[in-house]
């Protein structure tokens, strides 16, 4: 189950074209039956195995796929 | 000679207040002759460059910072702060130049090796320069470049025993007043509530999962030494439920000149014999004290703890017998709706280990606002949209008068169908029997 939803993350991540970073509660949508603790655990075990990364602003912290995207500096106006 | 000409900087040591400026050019001096001989590991003069890139920014009046990136402890999603600075060819110096936050000690007591050893990590890994300490209160380490940040992270664990501190939509690092360890007004012990509150909830701290950061701050009397009732979105300010403790016999030495009110806080100037009438009864903002010329007298179910007659008297009052804490959220600085302060959601809080209490009411917040809350949205802007009855009711709480600023003005708790007999429907026939049109 849980690397079915895993799976299922990842392949969002990778469905989504021209954009690179998420906020936690774009997750939560993908499972409306699951609580938002639970998918939490999910992204921190994508962390640990280094297919996701944070990105943060300082403020707000957001998921994306491991080295895709913008590694630093901030997303807007660049 | 100075790398950069700061003619602009250098204003701002002519006034009659300490300097950044000064400090950033004593710390570059130092890094310069680096009489410890230490071997840096970022460019040794990137206070120079600092300094440089700031000229240019008043010069311009435009920024020359990206902040933000990947944060760069494996595992951690806050404590890191991404900066870099667009102008890396001329200040190679801050090319990378983050910011890292530490958490802090309880009641941000230090022993002199604790600092000694921040320092020595910092001189060596970063730019040496500090900010002690950062609004939510955290250690703020100004300042290094990629590569030193898992190095910091090591040091910080593995030798001194501390952490990173919180940053993004991560709670954040958890702060508190000395309280019980050294002042007699702390109705509860803020330091072991916080510390225990930074431990159990360390996932939270470094994995940020919320729609945006969340504080909790512990004041341990209303007086509020932390500000938690303006600064948290989860404050937590000690109180009492019995009376003021009164020692008449203190009372009468106060006005009889004997002791130094405010602990003597006013002595500078001369603001001639005390008055106890005109300093603390006509001072009580619900008009709950009285004094006739021999004896204090406080009513005390109207008193709302603004702690004046204490502080005026701190011999001759005290805080009462039974204590613990009240809980309040919502407070915020002016970012997206203005500033707010909390409100108050539950009057009465036992503050004992292991604070299943507090617990309680934190976890059914946090699931509530993951839930509810907008993208960047704090919690007091979301006790705003939903109302604070929702707040209510996903806390268990029940509705009472204290939760009510004035009656008839802030109308905000109302009644439900499953409440009402009958409901919102009835049979209009039936009605129109026993009321005439």
């Amino acid at each position: 189950m849980s690397e079915d939803a895993k799976k299922q993350i990842i392949e969002f991540l990778e469905g989504k074209k021209g954009k690179t970073k998420f906020y936690f509660n774009d997750f939560t949508k993908i499972f409306p039956d699951m609580k938002a603790r639970e998918v939490k655990k999910l992204l921190t075990e994508l962390v640990k195995e280094q297919k996701i990364e944070y990105w943060s602003s300082g403020s707000t912290t957001m998921y994306g796929l491991a080295g895709a995207g913008k590694q630093h500096a901030t997303e807007e106006g660049e | 000679m100075a790398k950069h000409q700061t003619p602009l900087l250098d204003q701002l040591e002519t006034g009659p207040w300490p300097s950044f400026v000064s400090d950033i050019k004593q710390e570059a001096d130092r890094r310069a002759a680096n009489p410890d001989g230490i071997e840096y590991q970022i460019p040794v003069d990137c206070p120079e460059d600092l300094l440089g890139v700031l000229e240019l920014s008043y010069k311009e009046k435009e920024t020359h910072w990206k902040h933000g990136g990947i944060v760069g402890v494996f595992g951690y999603g806050g404590g890191v702060i991404g900066r870099y600075c667009d102008q890396p060819e001329k200040f190679p110096g801050v090319a990378h130049f983050h910011t890292m936050r530490v958490n802090q000690p309880s009641g941000k007591y230090y022993t002199t090796k604790f600092l000694r050893d921040l320092c020595d990590i910092w001189d060596m890994r970063g730019s040496g320069l500090t900010n002690m300490h950062g609004s939510t209160g955290d250690i703020v380490f100004l300042g290094t470049t990629t590569p030193q940040l898992e190095e910091i992270f090591f040091e910080l664990t593995h030798n001194m025993n501390t952490d990173l501190g919180g940053s993004g939509s991560n709670l954040r690092t958890p702060a508190d007043c000395l309280g019980q360890s050294r002042c007699e007004f702390a109705c509860y012990d803020t330091q072991a509530v916080c510390h225990a509150l930074t431990n159990e909830y360390q996932d939270e701290l470094h994995r940020p999962a919320f729609p945006y950061k969340f504080k909790f701050k512990f004041d341990g009397c209303p007086n509020g030494c932390v500000a938690s009732i303006a600064r948290s979105d989860f404050s937590v300010i000690g109180t009492w439920k019995d009376d003021i403790r009164i020692d008449q016999e203190a009372v009468k030495a106060y006005v009889g000149g004997e002791f130094k009110p405010n602990a003597g806080a006013h002595s500078g100037r001369d603001w001639g014999k005390f008055d106890i009438v005109a300093e603390v009864v006509d001072r009580c903002p619900t008009n709950c004290m009285s004094y006739d010329g021999s004896k204090l007298s406080i009513d005390n179910k109207e008193c709302t703890r603004c702690m004046h007659c204490i502080n005026v008297m701190p011999r001759a009052l005290k805080v009462g017998k039974e204590t613990g804490a009240t809980i309040l959220c919502g407070a915020k600085a002016p970012i997206l709706d203005g500033a707010q302060m909390a409100s108050m959601l539950v009057p009465f809080v036992p503050v004992e280990d292991p604070y299943d209490e507090i617990k309680e009411v934190i976890e059914n917040i946090w699931d509530w606002w993951m839930e509810e809350g907008k993208n960047r949205e704090r919690l007091g802007e979301t006790m705003k949209r939903l109302g604070f009855q929702k707040l209510l009711e996903v806390t268990n709480t029940p509705a009472m008068p204290q939760h009510v600023k004035e009656p008839r003005n802030n109308p905000y708790i109302f009644f439900k169908e499953d409440e009402v007999p009958g409901g919102w429907s009835r049979d209009i026939n039936e009605f129109r029997k026993r009321h005439l049109r």
